[in-house]
């Protein structure tokens, strides 16, 4: 996630303000947050508070019920995997089993040293020409093992 | 003049390297010495022959398809600038069979340009059913939709003029037009082909919905996953604006229409159309219990039209040609075309836009070709994550809403995976309670819990397909929405197309 930067505190607000100036609604805040540094910290709870204003159990569920709102910095890498059925169907399954026991990561999980993150995704859209994948951003289709193994290398080399 | 070629730009194409391919071809012109114009255009919805690359000839666009980076210097060597044979060579693009035997209105500009090139939108005929719609008051544009027999794309097929008019008739100053564009259902990608490939369509259409229903404001709510998407419909709403198609005081009529997008967290649920109200309004994606509808009650408590992305895609045509002609399109109450989207392993995958009535059969077989693995077919799911699961002995369903829903399917949002002989179905039958389990937004009971208990009974080595069956009732009779209420219907149509897969066949055995 190459085009995001570190927690900032001040900027996280700038953020904040500059989204509910605009009239986006705490979803869209958070959009904006995950866009910038790849997370919601901690630190976010109160100026949303704040901002919005709700309370902490209203900021703090609507964070933990979106997939997107991460609450803690992913890896440097990140790879979303399908497994949905379109994927299911040619082998994502399998692809899927490959990629964590090459990785020793489970979906969801991060590397000790932040390197890489694995999770998966319930449809790219890429239902033709599956397994699919989004790999930094970047979309992945038709892959194997043979493949992956390539992506992972070039992006972890 | 410079020789054009077409490099899809869509997400797919650029996930099988359009990008590097494109790049590729502008410095071996550039080295050859030859004036080419790269217009990154949509795609043509053939995506088992992305990257499909076009080149404008004389004789029209001819086709080269499944381009890697690797054949570029090969098709300059074959001449292909002037449609030179190469064995990528798919011939004129309109003439390949997967293409020719479609029958397209509202795919039929799609990848023909480059996705916000306005002046191209226009000369295909686009905005003429706006301009019609421009002429005419709000009940007589509903009139038309009426008359189309236009039935919702996203799923439930709901009769569109039906919320149209509801909206309209209500008499209040503020109101909203809101698209559905968190096309989450695996095997279907047709939302995301025309957004990124066609969206001054879906803006034309989402217009005429705010002319006809008195709505100002519009909302596309789209999923996180089609950051193409977002991009492309930006710049179109941008160029909209500008051309004064969109904005205030739209083409002199004095009637005014904004439109943004809003992109959604990674919820399934969300799909759902109070769910979308919620997260739009900046809250947890949970189901409102209805009544009251959203056409009465719905963004902010304000009367609100939400269609998917393809209802409001067949709008504009529908204007500019008449309801009645859609309207002797398809079969009996389903009128009009579908955009098919075969997915999952078949050997031509992609989008298949069919007046109703075509068999399974022909969509599988005849545009599919079988699978993709070479194995033999043993189940297509229809209709996204909630659709059926069926046999090859029942591919001769017609496909139209009320036939599909005789055998306990439906058609949703047309998507179309197919699975080969290996598949288990017992398998599949516990993700569709593990998707829910995962996906379900926590307010119903049965959802949330029966989804967790079906999972685990179908884990058991022998499990109780009473069981199931109970839970499942229970789900559909107790949930506030589809998520549970048709989590049931892979889950029981895979046990009953597919009992060998299920183990002891208890059902038997308790009898």
């Amino acid at each position: 996630m190459t085009n995001m930067t570190h927690w900032d505190d001040n900027k996280a607000k700038a953020v904040m303000t500059n989204s509910h100036a605009r009239g986006a609604p705490l979803t869209g805040a958070l959009r904006a947050l995950v866009d910038a540094f790849g997370y919601v910290d901690d630190a976010a709870i109160a100026p949303l508070m704040q901002t919005y204003a709700r309370s902490r159990a209203e900021v703090l569920g609507v964070i933990s019920y979106y997939d997107d709102f991460r609450q803690s910095s992913p890896g440097r890498h990140v790879i979303r995997l399908c497994q949905a059925e379109a994927c299911q169907a040619v082998g994502a399954r399998e692809l899927t089993a490959h990629v964590c026991k090459k990785t020793g990561l489970a979906l969801g999980e991060t590397t000790g040293d932040g390197q890489l993150t694995l999770e998966p995704v319930y449809c790219l859209g890429l239902c033709a020409n599956g397994p699919a994948a989004d790999i930094n951003g970047k979309p992945a289709a038709h892959l194997d093992e043979k493949s992956i193994d390539a992506k992972l290398a070039e992006i972890t080399k | 003049m410079n020789t054009r070629i077409f490099i899809p730009a869509d997400m797919l194409a650029i996930a099988l390297g359009a990008n590097e391919i494109a790049v590729a071809m502008a410095s071996e012109a550039n080295a050859r010495g030859e004036a080419i114009e790269i217009i990154r255009n949509g795609s043509r919805g053939l995506c088992w022959a992305e990257p499909l690359v076009e080149v404008q000839t004389d004789t029209g666009r001819i086709a080269y398809g499944n381009i890697t980076i690797n054949d570029v210097g090969g098709l300059f060597d074959a001449d292909f600038l002037k449609g030179g044979a190469h064995e990528k060579c798919l011939g004129a693009t309109e003439e390949i069979p997967f293409l020719k035997a479609q029958e397209r209105f509202i795919f039929k500009t799609c990848g023909l340009y480059a996705p916000c090139n306005i002046v191209a939108y226009e000369a295909h005929g686009g905005f003429a059913g706006l301009r019609a719609a421009l002429a005419l008051s709000s009940e007589k544009i509903v009139d038309e939709v009426q008359t189309s027999g236009l039935r919702g794309r996203g799923g439930a097929g709901f009769p569109a003029a039906i919320k149209w008019r509801t909206v309209l008739d209500v008499d209040v100053s503020q109101k909203y037009v809101v698209c559905n564009a968190d096309e989450g259902d695996s095997g279907t990608f047709a939302d995301r082909l025309i957004m990124e490939g066609d969206p001054f369509r879906l803006i034309e259409g989402m217009v005429i919905a705010g002319l006809a229903t008195g709505a100002q404001e519009g909302v596309v709510y789209l999923r996180s996953e089609y950051p193409v998407a977002k991009r492309v419909l930006e710049t179109a709403i941008e160029r909209a604006e500008a051309a004064g198609w969109l904005g205030t005081n739209i083409q002199g009529s004095g009637k005014d229409f904004t439109l943004g997008v809003f992109v959604g967290g990674g919820s399934y649920v969300c799909g759902e159309e109070t769910a979308l109200l919620e997260s739009l309004e900046g809250k947890r994606g949970i189901v409102r219990v209805k009544p009251p509808i959203p056409a009465l009650e719905g963004l902010h408590g304000k009367p609100t039209l939400i269609n998917n992305v393809i209802t409001l895609c067949a709008v504009p045509d529908i204007l500019a040609r008449g309801g009645a002609w859609h309207g002797a399109l398809g079969v009996g109450r389903s009128t009009g075309t579908l955009p098919f989207q075969l997915a999952g392993d078949v050997k031509y995958g992609g989008l298949v836009e069919l007046p109703f009535g075509r068999s399974l059969r022909e969509l599988v077989e005849d545009f599919g070709g079988g699978t993709r693995s070479g194995l033999s077919v043993k189940a297509i799911q229809i209709g996204g994550p909630l659709g059926a699961y069926l046999p090859p002995h029942l591919f001769d369903t017609p496909l139209d809403y009320e036939a599909m829903a005789a055998l306990g399917a439906g058609v949703g949002h047309g998507g179309i995976v197919v699975y080969n002989e290996t598949t288990d179905m017992r398998q599949q039958a516990r993700y569709a309670f593990e998707f829910c389990a995962h996906e379900s937004c926590g307010k119903c009971t049965p959802c949330r819990i029966g989804s967790v208990r079906g999972a685990e009974v179908l884990a058991e080595d022998t499990p109780d397909l009473h069981l199931v069956d109970d839970l499942c009732e229970v789900m559909i009779d107790g949930s506030a929405c589809a998520m549970g209420g048709m989590t049931p219907v892979p889950v029981q149509s895979a046990i009953k197309y597919f009992a060998d897969d299920f183990g002891t066949p208890q059902r038997v055995a308790a009898e």
